[in-house]
């Protein structure tokens, strides 16, 4: 039954979206189909596909390990912008541009950035006792801004016509794709590891069982002896690597360089692609794709239609609002109470 | 003397967005409700006020209609959160996204052109007196309410039986529901006056404030609000301190920029984030005044047995 709600969610989320259409004045099946089908209706719409999916089911994953522990960090947006600095710069002021290493270590440390970034959420919550969700919150204003003042200042492309972006990465420091007509790179198999490790780790060791109780019942876990701070530490950690690499893959893969606005809402996103997909494994997968899906559909209908690319939050926002209730329906029944008892 | 005037002024005026949503959102947390979809109600209420005002509308009926717009969003969280009883954390922040969404989507045929700004009130010997008039009676009539608000929430909360109700439900919503309080129903007055006070904040943004339309124009007051809460320890004075303080930061920051003050502007605007911050760290410390007025039953949802 809990794989029941995701469904019923999609399928009202389709359903309200249709009569939204149709009330803006739009037929609402040729625009389900060009926010829906068309989108993904080629090679190249499939490649779109999983080149969106690919940050929001890594970054989803290390976020769904802090929720398991009733660890809130909603700062994902933020460490995926630190990752993506982090990995730009070396990227960009490697001494060796050519080195094979540089991948690698763009990746290293876009991961450490995120987690950098996430730390002080972390540390914040286990040893200053301060909300996580407000500081990973506020974290990633400042993230955007140091980001906006990178480019617009110190790391402004000198030849860039004054643009507010850095110079291109070396190609040694981007991902090749797959085949030169399409987008999607190798990134992706980090996405397909971390999906593999968050399985282990959640389903399979020892750590990932007791944040599992920390977050059920956190009395039975302090009972048992379970450090509260390591839940703490781990799952904001988790979320930051993740993230951070997500960052990483993205200034390394289609975009080549950093400009002040260099993800969509990955980050936000990504929190709702954890609850679709039940903060498990193989659920975030499907919701990854899911979410990418309307990403690509925002697009779709913006260029075709001219219909808002904001139409993408609002559908986030509804899967959300119905797959929360859907929930209520899969945990509880409903039963008549008579009038007078 | 005039840029001290005009710093003073400016505080109050920045304040005042954020006393709406925080005294609206003090409400809500002292009935044991977490709505942390503020973000999305402000930008909600910005956008339809704005809207209201392009519309040909007179000025308190787009402020009247952005109030509105808040309390539509926050039933949204209210049936989830209360009837549904669902994750309250995840109900705010699918309303924060949502607002988001739908005020982007409106604000698209707005256009880029100032309005005519929500007008200040001159009054007629108070106005002219120097100095303390232009400090105190030139405001738009907006910072005068929120200040009644304030005023009026206290002596709601602390003063009169609905408040003492309303608190009780907040810290133990069993022992309410057994003396027989519709705890549901008393909840889902409590959301909508959250949004109500939300919507008015963000129309008081667009109308008033900045007066242009600006995609996600809030820029984080919203979360800043839910921190000011917490920070205020859950008391009304220390809501109404808490944002003439970041306010005033607002407005020395924007002092700096102005003056070319040779910090890049970024980092002048990352200030009030950081402030909130480190103020959540100090007033973290206190657990024991933080125990003292934090509603007990705070984002717990609540079945009443039968």
């Amino acid at each position: 039954m809990r794989i029941a709600a995701p469904v019923i969610a999609t399928a009202l989320t389709l359903l309200v979206g249709s009569l939204m259409f149709a009330a803006l004045g739009y037929d609402p099946v040729n625009t389900l189909q060009a926010f829906f089908i068309a989108p993904v209706n080629s090679i190249n719409g499939l490649s779109e596909l999983l080149l969106k999916a690919s940050p929001l089911i890594l970054i989803a994953c290390g976020l769904a390990v802090g929720f398991r522990a009733n660890v809130w960090n909603i700062g994902a947006e933020g460490q995926l912008i630190i990752g993506a600095i982090a990995a730009c710069g070396v990227g960009l002021f490697y001494p060796a541009p050519e080195s094979p290493l540089l991948l690698p270590l763009m990746v290293l440390a876009g991961a450490c950035a995120g987690m950098a970034w996430a730390a002080i959420p972390a540390f914040l919550r286990a040893r200053m006792n301060t909300n996580e969700i407000l500081v990973t919150l506020m974290l990633t204003y400042i993230a955007t801004l140091l980001l906006s003042w990178l480019v617009h200042g110190p790391w402004r492309d000198p030849a860039g016509f004054n643009y507010p972006q850095t110079a291109m990465l070396p190609p040694a420091a981007m991902f090749d794709p797959f085949d030169y007509s399409y987008r999607l790179n190798p990134s992706v198999f980090i996405t397909v590891a971390a999906v593999v490790i968050m399985w282990l780790f959640t389903d399979r060791s020892f750590l990932g069982y007791k944040m599992k109780v920390s977050g059920a019942a956190p009395l039975a876990a302090r009972y048992a002896g379970f450090r509260e701070s390591s839940a703490i530490w781990t799952g904001l950690l988790a979320g930051g690597a993740a993230a951070g690499i997500a960052g990483m893959a993205e200034v390394a893969g289609p975009l080549g360089q950093l400009s002040p606005q260099i993800s969509p809402g990955y980050g936000f996103a990504a929190i709702i692609v954890a609850f679709i997909g039940r903060l498990n494994a193989f659920g975030i997968v499907l919701g990854g794709l899911l979410m990418s899906l309307l990403f690509l559909g925002g697009e779709a209908v913006q260029m075709n239609l001219g219909l808002s690319s904001a139409l993408t939050r609002i559908f986030q926002g509804i899967l959300l609002f119905f797959l929360l209730a859907a929930d209520f329906f899969v945990f509880y029944r409903l039963r008549r109470i008579p009038e007078h008892a | 003397m005039d840029l001290f005037i005009a710093i003073f002024t400016g505080t109050i005026i920045a304040a005042t967005p954020l006393i709406f949503a925080a005294l609206g959102e003090l409400v809500v947390e002292k009935s044991g409700v977490l709505n942390l979809g503020i973000e999305g109600m402000m930008l909600m209420g910005a956008a339809f006020a704005f809207w209201a005002v392009i519309a040909g509308l007179p000025m308190p009926v787009a402020i009247l209609a952005g109030a509105l717009a808040g309390a539509a969003a926050s039933l949204l969280f209210g049936v989830l959160a209360l009837s549904f009883l669902t994750n309250q954390y995840a109900a705010g922040l699918a309303l924060a996204i949502f607002g988001s969404g739908v005020s982007a989507f409106l604000g698209r045929g707005f256009g880029s052109e100032p309005i005519n700004a929500l007008k200040r009130i001159h009054l007629p010997v108070l106005s002219d007196i120097p100095v303390v008039g232009p400090m105190f009676f030139r405001f738009d009539p907006m910072v005068y309410f929120a200040i009644l608000m304030f005023f009026v929430i206290s002596w709601f909360l602390y003063r009169t039986k609905g408040g003492l109700i309303l608190r009780t439900i907040g810290e133990s919503p069993e022992t309410a529901h057994a003396i027989g309080y519709p705890v549901i129903r008393i909840r889902y007055l409590a959301v909508l006056f959250g949004g109500l006070m939300a919507g008015l904040a963000g129309a008081y943004l667009s109308v008033a404030y900045t007066p242009l339309w600006v995609e996600n124009m809030t820029a984080g007051k919203g979360w800043i609000s839910l921190a000011l809460v917490v920070f205020a320890t859950w008391r009304p004075l220390r809501v109404l301190l808490g944002a003439w303080l970041f306010g005033g930061m607002t407005i020395l920051q924007l002092q700096g920029q102005a003056f070319g003050i040779s910090i890049p502007s970024e980092l002048l605007s990352a200030l009030p984030y950081l402030a909130t911050i480190i103020v959540l760290v100090i007033i973290s410390q206190n657990r024991q005044m933080l125990a003292l007025h934090f509603p007990a039953s705070l984002a717990k949802p609540f079945r009443p047995s039968t």
